[in-house]
């Protein structure tokens, strides 16, 4: 016999930290790529590559510190999202270091820059990096709630991030897009990191304006209109993130922005007018910058039709390449280095990989690669789910709605889905400014899923335990 | 390297690579599978305000041990009580409906009604309906006693409409 429910509570039986099984998973993490460097290896040249011994110990080492680092730091984090993390860029490494082996990309670079130099080397000191960032980001960060002291610096900061590649000398086009600043030699991609940072803001703002904004609303034609004054900060700061992209010629990362900010105030107020203002203001956005900027016309030919404009437009071509690359993968994919992908010949390891993936591994081999992402925004979000201060709830929720948006503006694009956006795949593609702020990103999230997961402590006060005073006769 | 071993290399690193992914699955399988779910029927109606909108705390293990019990719903007799009231005491004013749960009192954060009351033990008293809908009034033990009227309660007894149950400070009464 059931009794009358109003509330449903759910509840984790019991928090084991669960490290023995992030380890073993991260053994796996870390022998799949190895597999995959024979595999490669053996279909190339025909035998084991040189290679493999170096990236597969250097790929070990790395998962093996993490792994220390978040045994003794955050005991009671995530068991999934290590080792997610570290199979995507053990598989990023693989492909990108299968590129470097193909003979067709050698000379095109010969041909256009008179050298060659392979990229692996390099993404695996990104990884390093990478690995050193959430080290740092677990060391540093011992409680995610400080971050919430820093809301309007933050929102300083991600504004200066974005501004910093439109300084003269600093900043750097490449392709088009002025997303790219020079520092002592290296390009880095400040809009990668100001992904995090903005997350930051944006939950520690809605944190302390949610009910501002949820409650104190005017009706209007069946939507809820928050005041002015309780959205005011909020939408020039998107306001001016997105006139700044606009102006870099960055039109994924100003989808991704506004997807974040539109998922974060739905969250925080449950609004679903939220959602509705957010799909009509992007559709008009995304006409009307589609009508001004000519760099996103092409863009736009090519998504429609890239076949009619292949001749003409290389944004038309590089589509064609990358569909074709896909139908030649089928279902299960023509095997590692059996393939011939690395005919894209502009950006194929960084912004058109996952057509590596779609050639090579097959319609199998994508699956896995999106639920590879898919669990960890669902990680991500459980974290959220289970965090018990809203402003943790808030962050990860950011976070991940951040990452899930960037797999689906990378992925919808490449296969022609969307209009293509140079985006970076996480983890997979080439680069280190992505490779390093994705593995912050995935540090936060650890530390909030260890704050979360971590058992409650006791309420300090307990009146259960005073005594209790005896009535005299 | 023969056409075939890479073919089998191929597949079986497709394989390979699903076989992580149902191994990650199977990890997470507590997020469907293996949480409690906890009912708390009678727990919205309690007097004292719910702090912060926090994350609510699971019931602890003697809440959930309930006997079965009338469902309220269409049976409800005539003259039966629908409410208890708090008569006396610092939370005097306070109605729960009655729905045919158990209600425990006493100072344990986690009774149905806590009392801030210093002569009340942390788990006074209940109060649950038999099996014909009757109202039974229970001492758990407490350090002070139970009365009803001003008898102490030594079992479980039933409760005329009324009837002013006492509790360190506090006086509660059933109402129609």
């Amino acid at each position: 016999m059931s009794v009358v429910t109003n509330t449903t509570t759910i509840g984790a039986i019991e928090a084991p930290s669960r490290r023995n099984t992030e380890l073993a998973l991260l053994g796996f993490a870390v022998a799949i790529p190895v597999f995959a460097y024979l595999n490669v290896g053996l279909a190339i040249d025909g035998e084991v590559p040189s290679g493999m011994l170096g990236y597969g110990l250097g790929l070990a080492l790395l998962a093996t510190v993490a792994h220390l680092v978040v045994r003794k730091w955050a005991p009671y984090a995530d068991p999934l999202l290590l080792p997610l993390a570290t199979l995507l860029n053990g598989m990023g490494l693989v492909l990108i270091w299968r590129l470097d082996q193909s003979p067709r990309l050698i000379a095109t670079s010969m041909r256009l820059y008179k050298s060659f130099s392979p990229d692996a080397p390099s993404q695996m000191m990104y990884s390093a990096i990478g690995i050193a960032m959430l080290v740092a980001v677990l060391l540093l960060l011992k409680d995610h709630r400080v971050l919430q002291r820093y809301t309007y610096i933050s929102m300083v900061a991600a504004l200066v991030l974005l501004l910093l590649p439109l300084v003269p000398g600093l900043g750097s086009a490449v392709y088009g897009a002025k997303i790219w600043i020079n520092v002592a030699g290296f390009s880095i991609q400040p809009g990668e990191f100001a992904k995090i940072v903005l997350a930051v803001f944006f939950s520690g703002y809605l944190m302390v304006k949610r009910d501002a904004l949820a409650l104190a609303s005017r009706r209007f034609m069946g939507l809820y209109l928050p005041r002015g004054r309780d959205l005011g900060p909020i939408l020039t700061i998107w306001a001016v993130s997105l006139l700044i992209l606009i102006f870099e010629n960055d039109l994924g990362t100003s989808l991704l922005f506004f997807g974040m900010f539109v998922i974060m105030l739905y969250v925080a107020t449950e609004r679903t007018s939220w959602i509705v203002m957010g799909l009509l203001m992007s559709v008009a956005g995304a006409v009307g910058v589609a009508s001004f900027a000519g760099h996103v016309q092409a863009r736009v030919d090519a998504w429609a039709d890239p076949f009619a404009c292949a001749k003409d437009v290389a944004a038309c071509d590089q589509m064609t390449e990358v569909l074709m690359s896909f139908g030649s993968g089928g279902i299960l994919g023509t095997g590692l280095g059996q393939g011939n992908s690395d005919l894209i010949g502009f950006a194929a390891n960084s912004d058109f990989i996952f057509a590596t993936v779609g050639e090579e591994l097959g319609l199998a081999g994508v699956m896995v690669f999106l639920l590879l992402y898919g669990l960890i925004v669902e990680r991500g979000i459980r974290t959220s789910l289970a965090a018990r201060d809203p402003f943790g709830k808030l962050l990860a929720m950011g976070l991940s709605g951040a990452f899930a948006l960037q797999i689906f503006v990378v992925a919808g694009g490449v296969m022609g889905l969307i209009p293509l956006t140079g985006m970076t795949m996480p983890f997979l593609a080439y680069g280190g400014s992505s490779v390093i702020a994705n593995w912050a990103l995935i540090g936060i999230l650890i530390r909030i899923s260890d704050t979360a997961r971590r058992p409650a402590p006791s309420p300090a006060p307990n009146p259960d335990a005073e005594m209790t005073q005896v009535v005299r006769p | 390297m023969s056409e075939l071993t890479l073919t089998v290399m191929r597949l079986g690193f497709l394989a390979v690579l699903w076989l992580f992914v149902i191994v990650a699955v199977q990890v997470i399988r507590s997020d469907l599978f293996g949480t409690r779910v906890t009912q708390r029927g009678s727990r919205r109606q309690e007097a004292r305000p719910q702090q912060g909108g926090g994350r609510q705390q699971a019931a602890p293990p003697q809440q959930r041990g309930q006997q079965p019990q009338p469902t309220g719903g269409g049976r409800s007799r005539r003259g039966a009580p629908t409410k208890l009231v708090v008569s006396e005491g610092t939370l005097t004013g306070t109605t729960v409906a009655l729905q045919g749960q158990t209600i425990t009192l006493g100072r344990a954060h986690d009774s149905t009604i806590v009392l801030d009351d210093d002569y009340a033990s942390s788990r006074h008293a209940r109060i649950y309906p038999d099996r014909d809908g009757q109202w039974i009034v229970e001492d758990l033990g407490s350090t002070n006693g139970t009365y009803l009227d001003r008898t102490r309660l030594t079992t479980a007894t039933p409760i005329p409409l009324g009837a002013p149950i006492r509790i360190g400070k506090t006086v509660i009464e059933l109402r129609k």
